[in-house]
């Protein structure tokens, strides 16, 4: 999973490789040193800070002290030397020391991590910008720190897309990768489906009954431009084609539900499956060579993965009698997917060389519809543990199971964008 | 003398003349009391001045013939009319009669109607778990559902496609798609052009049964027909 010991820092393994999760950093976020005491700079420096607990607390990699028990008031200790020995007595391994100032609506940012018991300074960073970039700049840090410690640039600039039926319609919905700033996109007031992003978060691909039948769209999130899909019969179950402007879908209009490939543009470049029976549900390995989808096949929905190239086909699950909602983790080992027995629904994982299956929610409502972060060490999927369908998200290991929004009505089927690279 | 004889044998050659003159074939038409039991309209009659006759010349005689069988020409024609106007009335209180009759028999035809297409509207057929294939009950519906197709041949219909709630959105929305597709083959190898009939998908999301129980997802698994 990471690139293990090659990140340890000096003989210190930041990060367990086995269960990352298992054992949480313990670190230390004080409120921000204020150059001032006006209240601009307060309020920022608390709210900043609180987000960047947070969200260090989102990747489940770490645990935040409570600032109860810190021992001195930021504005008395400087910020690029701190007092290690008091951090560590306080069970500190990790210090995060941040600086404000503002002039008019312009901010600069000093953000530092140290290591406690190195008493070393691993990152160094001064930000400038208006006031309302506070959450682009923890971000931006956070991908520092998660970079540093995973090798990987995690998902801070992520987004999650969604259905929400708030509306009294299933629409479309996207916010933030931690639940923040939702927003409802599409306003079909019918049925709409299955979100899917492009690479880069540009790009979103659905299925909408706008036009009184199961249509395939794809739109450009910011610019009015895009492309419709409406062969007859359904257009449906989008993914792109990992960094490209290709996508995968499952159309019937040739009297079979079977799964093309397709420009972003909505022409058809060839088709996939073409076994009588259900084909459906695909999702992209990394680099884009192999899929994995639905197939009724063998009597049963269960799970296969074709490699495009020389169409070999392989089925992956063979437990149970209903596995679907396949979706590949970017780092390529592992594929989740929604496991139905006796009525009820559970996310499971397993290899992509079908070993090693685990189930990782435990029968708490119902569990579907998995997707990965772009970081391979969460998973976003819906559940009805509290009643109404909800967004939840869990580490890879299936810890860490928390909700990460409420909206009216109920939420399902989040779709987890590529890294937004040039935020 | 000769003149007196003259005169009297004038008088006697006009006066007869003038009296044969002036009396005229004796025409009587007679209408008899028919079985028509609304008014219709008479025939009107004709009544005829009779006058007294004096014993006829030949000349006389022959126009008096003449006259007669003219009337019994026209006796003949007028009974044939009045046969006619009889018929003609007769048609028309059977014609109001079938109008009733028919008027009875169009309010059935149209319950008729009206049941058969909410009987196409309201009856869905259902299917197992997980499957498209047509039960032999599902079948049967659907020979109905072909009948009225048959017997209105202006009709297009949508066939929607329906799940329970189990199972995945996008599973759903295919296995809907097979369930819809398999009410049309059904329809299309009993002879409906398959242009007639649409098909559409909803997967699981619009049942008809929102609990979350066996029986609800019974009734949710379902073909449905709308008539566009």
């Amino acid at each position: 999973m990471l690139l293990g010991s090659a990140l340890s820092w000096a003989g210190y393994d930041y990060i367990d490789i086995s269960n990352p999760f298992l054992r949480k950093i313990p670190i230390a976020v004080p409120f921000f040193k204020t150059a001032t005491i006006n209240d601009a700079e307060t309020q920022i420096s608390s709210k900043a800070a609180d987000l960047l607990s947070k969200t260090f607390e989102f990747t489940g990699y770490f645990k935040t002290i409570d600032r109860n028990a810190y021992l001195l008031a930021p504005n008395n200790s400087d910020i690029d030397s701190p007092n290690f020995r008091n951090w560590r007595s306080i069970g500190a391994e990790l210090l995060i020391t941040g600086g404000i100032s503002v002039k008019n609506n312009s901010m600069e940012m000093e953000l530092r991590l140290f290591d406690t018991f190195k008493e070393q300074l691993l990152i160094g960073k001064i930000y400038k910008g208006k006031i309302n970039d506070q959450r682009k700049i923890i971000h931006r840090f956070c991908s520092e720190v998660i970079y540093l410690f995973s090798g990987n640039w995690g998902y801070f600039n992520s987004k999650i897309a969604f259905v929400s039926t708030g509306s009294g319609n299933k629409e479309i919905y996207i916010c933030e990768f931690d639940g923040y700033n939702p927003k409802q996109i599409t306003h079909d007031s019918n049925l709409t489906l299955s979100p899917a992003w492009s690479l880069n978060a540009k790009w979103i691909a659905y299925t909408s009954y706008a036009r009184g039948k199961p249509d395939l769209y794809i739109r450009h999130l910011t610019e009015k431009r895009g492309a419709v899909v409406a062969k007859k019969g359904i257009n449906s179950t989008p993914a792109w084609v990992p960094g490209k402007f290709l996508l995968a879908a499952t159309l019937s209009f040739s009297g079979d539900q079977e799964i093309y490939l397709l420009t972003g543009t909505g022409k058809i470049i060839k088709r996939l499956t073409h076994k009588r029976g259900i084909d459906t549900s695909p999702a992209w390995s990394p680099e884009g060579k192999k899929i994995a989808f639905v197939s009724k096949r063998s009597g049963t929905p269960q799970i296969y993965i074709k490699e495009i190239d020389s169409g070999r086909i392989k089925r992956l699950t063979f437990e149970g009698r209903y596995n679907t909602q396949p979706s590949w983790s970017p780092k390529g080992d592992k594929i989740a997917y929604s496991a139905m027995k006796n009525d009820k629904s559970n996310i499971c994982v397993i290899n992509v060389d079908g070993s090693n299956l685990v189930q990782l929610t435990n029968n708490a409502g119902e569990n579907e519809s998995p997707s990965w972060a772009p970081s391979g060490s969460l998973i976003a999927f819906s559940s009805t543990r509290e009643g109404p369908s909800r967004i939840y998200i869990m580490t890879a290991y299936g810890t860490d199971q928390r909700r990460l929004l409420t909206l009216p009505g109920e939420q399902t089927n989040p779709d987890w964008s590529p890294r937004v690279i040039n935020n | 003398m000769k003149k007196k004889l003259w005169i009297s044998l004038a008088l006697l050659l006009v006066i007869p003349g003038l009296l044969f003159t002036v009396s005229c074939a004796k025409k009587a038409v007679k209408i008899e009391p028919s079985a028509v039991t609304e008014p219709s309209e008479e025939p009107a009659e004709e009544k005829v001045a009779e006058a007294p006759i004096t014993a006829p010349t030949e000349e006389e005689a022959q126009v008096v013939a003449r006259e007669v069988a003219e009337e019994e020409e026209k006796k003949k024609e007028e009974p044939i009319e009045e046969e006619k106007v009889e018929a003609v009335e007769e048609e028309k209180v059977e014609a109001v009669e079938e109008e009733k009759v028919e008027a009875v028999e169009d309010e059935e035809e149209k319950l008729e109607e009206i049941a058969a297409k909410n009987q196409f509207i309201y009856e869905d057929i259902y299917f197992e778990f997980d499957k498209s294939t047509l039960l032999p009950m599902a079948q049967d519906t659907l020979k109905k559902k072909a009948e009225y197709l048959f017997n209105n041949t202006y009709i297009t219909a949508v066939i929607e496609g329906h799940c329970d709630e189990r199972g995945t959105n996008e599973y759903n929305l295919a296995l809907g798609d097979r369930r819809a597709e398999s009410a049309k083959s059904f329809l299309v190898d009993l002879g409906i052009l398959p242009t007639r009939l649409t098909t559409v998908s909803y997967g699981e999301e619009r049942p008809v049964d929102p609990r979350h129980i066996r029986e609800a997802w019974a009734k949710n698994r379902r073909a449905h027909f709308v008539i566009e």
